[in-house]
């Protein structure tokens, strides 16, 4: 029977080519239109570190005057301060915990002739690099006497020991950084969460990650700057441990609900503590985990969602223009219904014809829609933005296409069809 | 036209009319709120910055390791990069306009005020509005023998007390002292305060992080940079020498210096492309899918005209018979297009209006101007009527003849 269907919703699309291709073309331009954005939105908000994310959480404090504070109506600093930051470390408090700074390092090569360049770096603490899960090629991360002792060590990623190196295991060899010379003690494997939730704020969100892995103290001793700093009140920042300034990050690894109940607590209790003290006015605290983290700080441009929004209108009107050519060919055809009637063609019969009709239009906009899919992650691909070569077709987006479009034109085909099956055959035959 | 046998039609075809109408009003809605947005990016890609953008190009220079004299070797630097044929004036700064990279402060008009007035950016570097060619519309330009330097200043807070003045724009001024003149007025940074002695027409901040409204609070401080502590030499050149005065200054840097990381060389033209891109290519983006969603609504009704034509054929030959002319027959269908496109564009606008109402709840948008409903309606308006010109035209050609044969 579905053969039979199959044969009759071939001829009859056959009979008008130009509506067919008009009908396809529009659901698969919906369809491409969708899935390019969705993709976007699904790279954008998608999870750094699966498996992991959800026992991170980054600890929030609000060091902030009194001035203009409105108990309730303001959340606290993205980033916190040599003082608390070191405070709260050193509480250990959580199973692993990091520190966390991005910075810049200028490189220097060995070799005469190569010229020096500019790596992104992070100055972090021992437990970051194994907490998150890079991978390592080569040696291993530095550890936490190392941190203490200002131990001029680094790891470095796969693609500077590729420049650097060559490749070559470079465990014990050298590199230049700000002048100073760092032993590599690590070489990771690919290591680059997207988004680089430790890098979101200052917009280095996507791309290849990190050139060098370095330990904190050791880095400021070179007087490698962080990225983003922030201050609430005047203040040296050539000497940004004493400085009224944040800039550094903390991650904590809290594996249950009780050790987020507890850590929360134990935070609750420090800020109260630095209130007592005179240090802390406010007493706002956060510990949003990963995503929520990455949530908070809009990660997702507004563009990318109005651009899905916009897509899924398109989609809209592409399955009520289908609705329309489908609705007009089926009453065209009321007469030929009216004869398959007649001759014994139950309701249900006529409904699945024109459903298999509807869904063979489904499926043909759905591969074109792929193509336009393509095609569109091609133009993401080559605009500006800074994740635009993370845009590409997964597969179960894949899969996904396939079904928006079957979906998208069966829904597109009911109603067509259920006019289709309650046509009453006699006034079609007398008619003619 | 009598528009009732029309309406008696159509009722008998509610479905099918319904849809023309509901793709009308969803192409309306959407398009009139693309427009909108790309007009919005448009405009914002036209910001002034107040500088000569066309006839300035910078380059970065980062020394690596501690500089033992950096005053003396920004010296060097300045007096090579002057030697570059073409060049007409030279400056070491700490921010440029469209790089994203800023240095901002907040300000207080009176030390008392607990919360300050407003955050504006800081740019320092001698020379740097003659290099920039912003426009002094009040007060005067820094003396060579009021700069002081900034490595200097930053260490010592006696010597913050002995800047001389700030130079702010036209807008910073308008905003702090709204309908004054800003000169001799001062502004506390900090517990210090510094007088107003020269107002520019406009100079662009380097970021717009604090958004679009406050692009043009910047102020000017008499403080000389060094390569320690920045890093953006922008040259001023003419127009066509542009490229080759980066080329050459690159070699200079590099051959005053050899072990330095030499980057960003562009021209400030390229800078402020590259600061926009991301509303260049959204405008791309929205224009694209409204031409896409307009052609796709055009043929829709080009499809459901020629079947309901091709489905009437027999009415169409008994009017022609009874003595309706081609032209009737065409006027029908013209006239039955546009009763559809009028509901649908009228239900359109109210959707259009709902979406901008979300639009401005969700994404800080303004709202859509009134005008935008008269010339959408008459855009979808002329397409309704150019897709069913061609059915149309077909159903006037059908002869009387048909009116006798039974199909």
């Amino acid at each position: 029977m579905f053969g039979y269907y199959l044969q009759l919703a071939w001829r009859s699309l056959g009979r008008n080519r130009v509506l067919t291709t008009l009908m396809v073309l529009a659901l698969a331009l919906g369809i491409g239109a969708c899935i390019t954005t969705l993709t976007v939105l699904r790279l954008l908000s998608g999870d750094p570190l699966p498996g992991r994310s959800a026992q991170l959480y980054y600890p929030q404090v609000d060091p902030y005057p009194k001035d203009g504070y409105v108990p309730g109506q303001s959340k606290p600093q993205e980033n916190l301060t040599w003082v608390d930051a070191n405070n709260l470390f050193e509480a250990h408090r959580a199973p692993r915990q990091a520190l966390v700074a991005l910075g810049s390092a200028k490189i220097q090569p060995h070799d005469a002739g190569g010229r020096p360049f500019f790596g992104d770096a992070v100055m972090a603490t021992a437990e970051f690099l194994p907490m998150v899960g890079a991978p390592f090629r080569y040696g291993s991360a530095w550890s936490a006497d190392d941190d203490t002792a200002g131990a001029r060590v680094v790891v470095i990623a796969d693609f500077l020991n590729q420049k650097l190196f060559g490749g070559a295991n470079s465990v014990g060899r050298t590199v230049r950084l700000n002048g100073n010379d760092f032993r590599v003690v690590g070489v990771l494997g690919h290591f680059s969460p997207q988004p680089r939730f430790y890098a979101i704020n200052i917009g280095r969100s996507y791309g290849d990650g990190d050139g060098v892995f370095l330990p904190l103290r050791a880095a400021r001793a070179t007087e490698m700057a962080p990225t983003n700093i922030s201050c609430w009140a005047a203040g040296d920042i050539e000497h940004l441990e004493t400085a009224p300034c944040m800039w550094l990050g903390l991650w904590v690894e809290l594996p249950d609900a009780a050790a987020v109940a507890n850590y929360q607590r134990f935070l609750d209790g420090y800020v109260r503590e630095q209130v007592a003290q005179g240090r802390f006015h406010r007493t706002d605290t956060a510990l949003p985990d990963l995503m929520q983290w990455l949530r908070n700080e809009q990660v997702v441009p507004d563009d990318a969602r109005l651009q899905a929004g916009l897509a899924f209108g398109f989609l809209l009107i592409c399955v009520t223009n289908t609705i329309g050519l489908l609705l007009a060919k089926c009453l065209r055809r009321s007469r030929e219904i009216g004869v398959r009637r007649a001759l014994g063609a139950t309701r249900g019969a006529i409904f699945g014809q024109f459903m298999v009709e509807a869904a063979i239009v489904g499926l043909a906009g759905g591969l074109l829609g792929l193509v336009f899919a393509e095609a569109g992650l091609w133009g993401i691909r080559h605009q500006p933005a800074e994740y635009a070569s993370l845009a590409r077709l997964d597969l179960s987006m894949f899969a996904f296409t396939f079904v928006v479009a079957l979906a998208s034109a069966l829904v597109a085909g009911l109603l067509p069809a259920w006019r289709a099956c309650v046509v009453a055959p006699a006034p079609q035959l007398k008619s003619s | 036209m009598d528009v009732l046998p029309i309406l008696s039609t159509l009722r008998r075809h509610k479905i099918t009319a319904l849809l023309v109408v509901l793709e009308i009003a969803l192409t309306c809605a959407i398009v009139c709120n693309a427009v909108f947005l790309i007009s919005q990016r448009l405009e914002r890609m036209q910001m002034t910055s107040g500088i000569a953008e066309h006839e300035l190009v910078q380059i970065q220079a980062f020394g690596i390791g501690k500089p033992d004299d950096a005053r003396a070797h920004t010296q060097e630097d300045l007096a090579a990069l002057r030697q570059i044929p073409g060049v007409k004036s030279v400056a070491l700064v700490n921010e440029v306009p469209f790089t994203n990279s800023s240095w901002n402060s907040s300000i207080k008009l009176d030390p008392k005020q607990k919360l300050p007035t407003l955050n504006a950016t800081q740019y320092f570097g001698e020379d740097l509005l003659s290099t920039f060619g912003a426009k002094l519309v009040a007060g005067r330009n820094f003396n060579p023998d009021e700069y002081l330097e900034f490595r200097q200043v930053q260490r010592d807070e006696t010597l913050q007390k002995k800047v001389t003045g700030v130079i702010i724009t036209r807008a910073l001024g308008e905003k702090l002292w709204p309908g004054q003149s800003a000169l001799g007025k001062p502004i506390y940074l900090g517990d210090d305060s510094v007088r107003v002695i020269g107002v520019v027409e406009g100079l662009i901040r380097p970021s717009l992080f604090n958004g679009d409204d406050t692009a043009q609070w910047s102020m000017v401080f008499p403080l000389r940079m060094d390569t320690g502590n920045a890093s953006r030499y922008v040259l001023r050149t003419a127009p066509k020498d542009r490229e080759r005065v980066l080329a050459a200054a690159a070699a200079t840097l590099r051959k005053a210096n050899p072990h330095r990381i030499i980057q960003d060389k562009k021209t400030l033209d390229d800078i402020r492309g590259e600061f926009f891109q991301d509303d260049r290519a959204m405008a791309g983006l929205l224009a694209g899918v409204c031409i896409a969603l307009l052609v796709v609504t055009a043929l829709g009704i080009v499809g459901l005209g020629s079947f309901w034509v091709a489905q009437r054929r027999r009415t169409i030959g008994v009017r022609r018979a009874l003595g309706a002319t081609r032209r009737n027959i065409l006027h029908y269908f013209q006239t039955e297009n546009f009763l559809l496109a009028t509901i649908g564009i009228a239900l359109g606008m109210v959707l259009a209006y709902g979406i901008n109402l979300f639009l401005m709840l969700h994404y800080e948008l303004p709202r859509l101007p009134a005008y935008y409903f008269p010339v959408g309606a008459v855009v979808l308006w002329l397409i309704g009527q150019a897709a069913v010109l061609g059915p149309a035209m077909r159903a006037a050609a059908v002869p009387p003849v048909v009116a006798t044969r039974s199909v």
